[in-house]
C-alpha cells in the first residue's frame, strides 16, 4: 500500500465525511468551538487507529458470520478507555462533548473502516489508514468549527485562547472564550444552532464535489464532443 | 405517578429536543433512508419499536446488575451489546411470527444497531437517572419524534427530486440544506413549556 496515496485518499479523494458521508452526527453536533472539534477529532483518530490495528491483527481469527459483533466489542472497549482517560485528564472536554464520546461506538467511520479496510489488509497498512482517515475527519471538523464559530459567535480559537485584560494571549483549555473578531451584535446565532451545522456541512460537501468533479481540460473536450 | 412529568418528557422528546433536528442523533439513517415516504415510515416504525424495547431492557440491566456490582464504567459496552442482541432477536422473532411486518421493515432492522439515536436514548436515560416508566416513555416518544421528522423530510425530498439546483449541490448537499430548513422550523418549538 502506498502511504502517500492513502494520505491523499484520507484527506481528499476518500475523505470520510465529505466523500464517504460517514459519521455525520458528531460532525454537525459538536463543531461549535475549535476546542470541541479538535478534541473530538483526536479522540476518533486514536480510537480508529487502535481499533484498526487490533482488527487487522485478529482478522484471520474472527469468523466471518459474527464479524460485526466482534468489531463492535473491540471498538466499544477502546471508546470506554478513551472516555475514562478524558474524564480523568481533560474533564473540560469530557463535559462539553458529553454524550458524544460514548457515541463514538456507533460512529459509522470506525465500523466502516474496520469492515472495508482493516478486515482485509495487514497491520501496518491498517494503522496508516486509521491515522489518515482520522486526519481527514479532524480536518473537516476543524474547518466546520472555524466557520461556525466565526459566523455564529464572532470569535476564533474558542476553548483554547483568549485575550486577557492586559492584552496578553491566555491559554485556557476549555475555559477560554476565544479571540473576538466581530463585535457581539453582528454574528448570526443560527450558525451555532443545529441549522448552522446542516447548512455548513452542505456547503462544504458541495465545495468538495465541485473541486473533485471539475473536469480537466482534456476531459471537457471529449465530453463536449460526445454531446 | 406524575402524569405531568411524563407528559413533559414525551413532548420534549417529540418536539422540543427532537432526536434528529435538535440533538443530531441518528443522522445517518435519517439521510440514508429518506428518499421515499414509504421506506422512511418503515424505518421510523422500526426505530420506535427498538428504542422503546432497548430502554425497557437496559434500565433493569443497569439498575440490577451494573450499579450493584460497581461496573458502571462498562455501560457503553454493555448497552451496545444489548442493542445488537436485541435487534438480532427481534429480527428472528418477526421472521417467524410476523412475516408481513418483517418484510415491511426489511433491511432497516439490522441497520438500527448502528443508529446513534438508540444508544443515545439509553445513555440519556442513565444520565438523567429516569425511573423505569419515564425511560420507556422517553424511548417510545423519542422514536415517534424520529418518525415525524423522517416522514416530513422524505416528503420534501420526493418533491425535490425533479427541481433544478446548482450542479455541485446535486444529491446529498441539497438534501442537507433541506434538513437544515426542517431543523430551523423545529427551532420554533424550542421555547415550549407546558407545566411551569
Amino acid at each position: 500500500m502506498n502511504a502517500r496515496k492513502q494520505l491523499m485518499d484520507g484527506l481528499f479523494y476518500q475523505n470520510p465525511v465529505t466523500v464517504q458521508l460517514l459519521g455525520m452526527c458528531s460532525t454537525m453536533a459538536i463543531t461549535t468551538t475549535l476546542f470541541n472539534g479538535l478534541g473530538m477529532g483526536v479522540s476518533v483518530l486514536v480510537i480508529l487507529t487502535l481499533a484498526n490495528i487490533i482488527i487487522a491483527a485478529l482478522r484471520k481469527i474472527i469468523p466471518n458470520n459474527i464479524r460485526i459483533a466482534c468489531f463492535i466489542v473491540v471498538i466499544a472497549g477502546f471508546v470506554t478507555i478513551v472516555d475514562l482517560m478524558l474524564q480523568a485528564f481533560v474533564p473540560a472536554l469530557s463535559a462539553s462533548l458529553g454524550l458524544f464520546i460514548p457515541l463514538i461506538v456507533v460512529n459509522c467511520i470506525i465500523l466502516g473502516r474496520a469492515e472495508s479496510f482493516a478486515y482485509k489488509n495487514g497491520i501496518g497498512a491498517s494503522a496508516m489508514d486509521g491515522i489518515f482517515q482520522g486526519l481527514g475527519y479532524t480536518m473537516i471538523l476543524v474547518i466546520m468549527c472555524v466557520i461556525r464559530e466565526f459566523l455564529g459567535n464572532g470569535t476564533i480559537m474558542g476553548g483554547l485562547l483568549e485575550i486577557g485584560k492586559d492584552g496578553n494571549l491566555i491559554f485556557g483549555l476549555g475555559t477560554a472564550a476565544g479571540i473576538r473578531i466581530l463585535p457581539e451584535s453582528i454574528p448570526a446565532l443560527g450558525m451555532i444552532l443545529p441549522v448552522g451545522g446542516f447548512i455548513t456541512l452542505a456547503v462544504l460537501i458541495a465545495a468538495m464535489q465541485y473541486i473533485l468533479n471539475k473536469p480537466k481540460k482534456g476531459e471537457k473536450k471529449t465530453e463536449e464532443v460526445a454531446k | 405517578m406524575d402524569w405531568a412529568n411524563l407528559f413533559t418528557v414525551a413532548l420534549g422528546a417529540i418536539l422540543v429536543n427532537n432526536f434528529i433536528v435538535a440533538q443530531f442523533l441518528g443522522i445517518c439513517p435519517f439521510m440514508g433512508v429518506s428518499k421515499k415516504v414509504e421506506t422512511a415510515s418503515g424505518m421510523g416504525l422500526a426505530v420506535i419499536f427498538v428504542m422503546g424495547l432497548a430502554s425497557a431492557i437496559c434500565w433493569p440491566i443497569n439498575e440490577l446488575i451494573l450499579v450493584p456490582l460497581g461496573l458502571t464504567f462498562m455501560q457503553t459496552v454493555t448497552y451496545i451489546l444489548v442493542i445488537a442482541a436485541l435487534v438480532q432477536f427481534i429480527e428472528m422473532f418477526l421472521k417467524k411470527s410476523m412475516p408481513s411486518l418483517y418484510e415491511a421493515l426489511g433491511v432497516y432492522l439490522p441497520l438500527i444497531t448502528t443508529n446513534c439515536a438508540v444508544l443515545g436514548v439509553v445513555l440519556q436515560n442513565t444520565q438523567n437517572s429516569y425511573d423505569f416508566i419515564t425511560s420507556v416513555v422517553y424511548g417510545v416518544t423519542g422514536g415517534i419524534g424520529f418518525l415525524l421528522v423522517i416522514v416530513i423530510f422524505a416528503s420534501i425530498r420526493e418533491r425535490m427530486e425533479f427541481s433544478k439546483c446548482p450542479k455541485a449541490f446535486e444529491g446529498f448537499p441539497i438534501a442537507l440544506m433541506a434538513a437544515g430548513l426542517v431543523a430551523l422550523a423545529f427551532m420554533g418549538f424550542s421555547g415550549l413549556k407546558v407545566f411551569g
